[in-house]
C-alpha cells in the first residue's frame, strides 16, 4: 500500500503548511468573516441598543450635541404610551395575519394540486414560482401600476370602476396584502411541495387498505407529516411580513396616506426626521416582538417534529 | 514558537493584501495626469442634471477636468446626501442640494463657507439678491454664503389654450360664473375654472395639483395657498409659530387647498411632478401645477400631444382674509455647494468659478437650466428661449421658501402628515390640523433651543 493512502486531508494540510495546526488555519480563514461580522452586525446592534436609551440625532450633531444624552427608558416609555404607535402595532399585526393566513392556505392548497399527476405540471410549477423570484421593489412598483385608478388593470379586470387602492386609507393596506400574497404564496407552495413529497407512500397505501376517506388521510397522515415544514414556512413568513418595507414603499410610498406599518414608520423616524435614538428604540421593540413570536413558533415546531 | 510566528506572519500578510486592495484605487487617482482629473457633482435625477452634465463638457474642454454629474431619484435624494454627509464622505465634491437644506448643511459643517469667495467674485452683485438669499445664505440676512445659485425654480402653471379659448367653453363659463374664461387672475378664479371643467363621468377633471406627502410636494403647494390668503408658516427670525401658522389666513389657505383638491383625478393623493405632467399630457385636465423645471416636457411635441396648445402662467394673486392682495409662488431649485470632506476642493472651486461666468450662465439657460444670473435672466434671448421663460421670470419675483433651519425636515414631516390627513384624507378641519402642527412645531423649536 502506498504511503500517501494513509494520510487524511488534515494531515496533508499540516504537512503542506509546515506544521501550522489545522485549528490555527481554521481561525485564520474565519477571522476576516468574524471581523466583518462584528463590524457590520454586532457593533451596530450594541451601539443602537445604547442609542435607544439616549436622545440623539445623527444629523443634528452641531445642534443637539455631539454626544448622545442619556435619558434611560424615556424613548421606550414614549413609544409605548403613544396611541399612534399602538395603531401602527395593530395595523402591522393585521397585515401579518392577513398575509400569512392567505399565503399558508393558498400555498398549501396549490401544493396539494401540484401533487396530482397531470400534463404540464412542471411548467405550471415553474410559472407559479416566478413572482417569488422578482425583486420586492419591482413587484411593488408593478402593482402600483396595476392599482392606478385611472388606467390600472386591477380595477379594469374586476370591473370595479375608479377605486383608489393606493391612497385611500380604508383600502391601501389590502392592496399591499394582495401583492404580498401574490408574491410569497409560491414560497409556501414550494416548501409544502417538499414536505408532501417526503410523506412515505406506504402510509397512504395502508390507509387505503383500511378504506380510509380522503379527509381521514388528509388530517391523520398528510397534515401531521407536513406540519414541521409548514411551521417552518410559517416562521419565515411571519418574520418577513412583520418587517415588510419594500412592498409598501413601492406601492404606497412612505407618505402620510401610506398604511401605518412599523417598518415604514421606523424608516421615516430614522432617515427622514433623523430621530436616531427614537428609531433605535422602535427597532429594538420590533426585534423583541419578532424574537418572542419566533421562540413560541420554534417550540411548536419542535413539538411537531416529535 | 516557530508555528506561532508563522501564524502571525500569515495574518500580517492577509491584512497587507486587504490594505493594498483597499488603497489601490486612491493611489491610482493620485498618480493620474492632470487631463484625467475629475470632480463629481451630486444632484437629483431630472432633466436639469442632464443639462448640467452637458454644460460641464465646456468646462472639461477648457480645463481637461472631467465632470461627473451623479443623479439620485428625488424620492431619496435628500436622504442619500444627508447620510453621506453624516458619514463625512468624500464621494462628491459638489452637492446641488435643496434650498431648505442649506441651514442643516451649514450648521453641521458639511458645506464649505463661500462668503469671502462670493464677495471676491462679485456673485452677490451678478446674481439676483432673492436667489442668493434663498439658495446660498444662512442664516437669512446673515450675509454668510454656502452655495452658488444653480437652478432657480418655482411652482407655476400650464394650461390648455385650446380649451380656454374654445368659444363654447367661454360662453358656458360666462353664463355660469358671470365673467370671462381666461388665465386665472386669482386663486378664486382658478377654483371656478377647475369646477367648470370637472367632469368625472367623462373621465375629465378640473385640475392637476400635488397631493404626495412623501417629501415636500404637498407642503410646497400648501404653503403658497397659506401665503396668498394672508397666513404664515411662522416668524423665520423669532421662530414664533402659534398665532401665525394657525391664523385665520392660514386656515383659509388650507381650506382652499382641500376644496381645489376635490377637482383632481382619482388617485392624486400621491401626485408629484410625474403625475401632474402625466395628467396634463394625457389630456384629462385643463391645467396643471408643477415646478418650472418640469415644463420642457410639456413644450415638447414628442412628450405632450397638446404642446402647441399649451400656455403657461405664474401663480396668480389672491385677496386674503384681510382684504389685502398677495402673490406668492413656492420656491424650488437648488444651489451648488462645495463639500467640506472633498479632497478636490480646488477643482470644485475651479468649476464654481467657471459656472458663475455670464457666458456659462447664458449657455446654461440655452440648454434649459434656470439661471439666477440677473443680466442673463433679464435678457431678451433668455425670455424668448422657451414659451415658459417669461413665466419663470415672473415667478422669480414672487417666490418664497419653506423654513431653512436644520430642523426643516422634521417640520416638513409633521406638516405634511397633518395637512394630508385633512386635504387628502378629509379628516377633521383645517383649524385642527394647523393647531396640532403649531403645537408640535413649537415643541421642536423649544427643544432645539430657539426660545432660550
Amino acid at each position: 500500500m502506498a504511503k500517501n493512502a494513509h494520510e487524511t486531508p488534515g494531515v496533508m494540510l499540516e504537512k503542506h503548511y509546515h506544521g501550522m495546526k489545522d485549528k490555527n488555519l481554521m481561525r485564520l480563514f474565519i477571522l476576516p468573516t468574524l471581523v466583518l461580522l462584528i463590524a457590520i452586525n454586532v457593533f451596530p446592534l450594541i451601539w443602537s441598543l445604547f442609542l435607544s436609551f439616549t436622545d440623539y440625532s445623527a444629523k443634528m450633531v452641531n445642534v443637539w450635541g455631539k454626544n448622545p444624552a442619556w435619558i434611560g427608558s424615556g424613548n421606550f416609555a414614549d413609544i409605548l404610551s403613544d396611541p399612534e404607535m399602538w395603531e401602527k402595532f395593530i395595523t402591522t399585526a393585521k397585515y401579518v395575519i392577513m398575509t400569512v393566513v392567505g399565503e399558508m392556505i393558498l400555498g398549501f392548497g396549490l401544493a396539494l394540486l401540484l401533487q396530482l399527476e397531470y400534463r404540464g405540471r412542471g411548467l405550471i410549477t415553474t410559472l407559479l414560482v416566478l413572482p417569488m423570484t422578482m425583486s420586492p421593489v419591482i413587484v411593488g412598483l408593478m402593482w402600483k401600476l396595476f392599482y392606478d385608478p385611472n388606467w390600472g388593470m386591477f380595477n379594469f379586470l374586476l370591473g370595479l370602476g375608479r377605486i383608489d387602492w393606493i391612497q385611500d386609507p380604508a383600502r391601501n393596506l389590502y392592496s399591499i396584502v394582495i401583492a404580498d400574497i401574490w408574491m410569497w404564496t409560491p414560497f409556501v407552495m414550494l416548501l409544502s411541495l417538499a414536505g408532501l413529497g417526503a410523506v412515505p407512500k406506504y402510509l397512504y397505501e395502508a390507509a387505503e387498505i383500511d378504506r380510509a376517506s380522503w379527509w381521514f388521510k388528509f388530517t391523520r397522515i398528510t397534515l401531521p407529516m407536513v406540519s414541521p415544514i409548514l411551521m417552518l414556512a410559517l416562521i419565515f413568513r411571519i418574520i418577513e411580513a412583520f418587517k415588510i418595507f419594500d412592498l409598501p414603499m413601492g406601492i404606497t410610498g412612505r407618505g402620510a396616506m401610506a398604511p401605518p406599518l412599523l417598518a415604514m414608520h421606523l424608516y421615516n423616524v430614522s432617515f427622514v426626521t433623523w430621530k436616531t435614538s427614537y428609531g433605535s428604540a422602535i427597532g429594538y421593540i420590533m426585534l423583541i416582538m419578532v424574537l418572542a413570536i419566533t421562540l413560541v413558533l420554534v417550540k411548536y415546531l419542535n413539538r411537531a417534529k416529535q | 514558537m516557530k508555528k506561532s510566528i508563522r501564524f502571525v506572519v500569515a495574518l500580517v500578510m492577509c491584512f497587507t493584501l486587504v490594505a493594498v486592495f483597499a488603497f489601490a484605487g486612491g493611489k491610482e487617482d493620485a498618480g493620474k495626469p492632470a487631463e484625467e482629473q475629475f470632480i463629481t457633482i451630486h444632484w437629483a435625477q431630472w432633466a436639469p442634471a442632464d443639462f448640467l452634465q452637458k454644460l460641464s463638457d465646456g468646462f472639461t474642454a477648457d480645463t481637461g477636468i472631467k465632470v461627473i454629474v451623479e443623479q439620485t431619484p428625488w424620492e431619496t435624494f435628500v436622504q442619500k446626501y444627508n447620510t453621506e454627509m453624516i458619514a463625512r464622505s468624500d464621494a462628491w465634491d459638489i452637492i446641488v442640494g435643496d434650498s431648505q437644506d442649506i441651514g442643516n448643511m451649514a450648521v453641521n459643517g458639511h458645506y464649505v463657507d463661500l462668503t469671502d469667495w462670493i464677495k471676491e467674485k462679485g456673485v452677490d452683485k451678478t446674481f439676483t439678491p432673492a436667489s442668493l438669499m434663498n439658495f446660498a445664505e444662512y442664516p437669512k440676512g446673515g450675509k454668510k454664503y454656502y452655495a452658488v445659485p444653480c437652478e432657480g425654480d418655482a411652482l407655476a402653471w400650464a394650461y390648455r389654450k385650446d380649451l380656454f379659448e374654445d368659444p363654447m367653453n367661454m360662453e358656458a363659463f360666462k353664463r355660469e360664473y358671470g365673467y370671462d374664461l381666461g388665465i386665472p387672475e386669482s386663486w378664486d378664479m382658478m377654483k371656478d375654472i377647475a369646477e367648470f371643467f370637472h367632469d368625472p363621468d367623462n373621465g375629465f377633471y378640473g385640475i392637476a395639483i400635488y397631493g404626495d406627502n412623501g417629501y415636500d410636494s404637498l407642503a410646497m403647494f400648501a404653503e403658497q395657498a397659506i401665503w396668498v390668503f394672508g397666513g404664515e408658516l411662522g416668524d423665520y427670525s423669532t421662530y414664533q409659530v402659534e398665532g401665525l401658522l394657525n391664523s385665520e389666513g392660514s386656515v383659509m389657505g388650507i381650506e382652499y387647498y382641500q376644496e381645489l383638491f376635490k377637482f383632481t383625478p382619482p388617485g392624486f393623493g400621491d401626485a408629484f411632478y410625474v403625475k401632474s405632467n402625466d395628467a396634463f399630457t394625457a389630456g384629462i385636465v385643463p391645467m396643471a401645477c408643477n415646478y418650472l423645471a418640469f415644463f420642457p416636457a410639456l413644450a415638447n411635441e414628442a412628450t405632450n400631444p397638446y404642446a402647441n396648445d399649451t400656455g403657461y402662467f405664474a401663480c396668480p394673486p389672491q385677496k386674503g382674509y384681510d382684504g389685502k392682495t398677495r402673490q406668492f409662488a413656492s420656491l424650488g431649485g437648488q444651489g451648488a455647494s462645495v463639500v467640506t470632506y472633498s479632497k478636490k476642493q480646488d477643482l470644485a472651486m475651479q468649476w464654481l468659478d467657471w459656472f458663475i461666468q455670464k457666458d456659462t450662465q447664458m449657455e446654461w439657460a440655452r440648454l434649459g437650466g434656470y439661471t439666477c444670473h440677473a443680466e442673463v435672466l433679464n435678457s431678451q434671448e433668455f425670455l424668448n428661449a422657451t414659451p415658459f421663460n417669461p413665466t419663470f421670470k415672473v415667478s422669480m419675483e414672487i417666490f418664497k421658501d419653506w423654513w431653512a433651519c436644520p430642523e426643516y425636515d422634521i417640520l416638513l414631516r409633521t406638516f405634511s402628515q397633518y395637512i394630508a390627513d385633512y386635504v387628502v384624507g378629509g379628516e377633521g378641519t383645517a383649524q385642527q390640523a394647523l393647531d396640532k402642527c403649531a403645537k408640535e412645531w413649537t415643541a421642536i423649536f423649544d427643544k432645539a433651543g430657539y426660545y432660550d
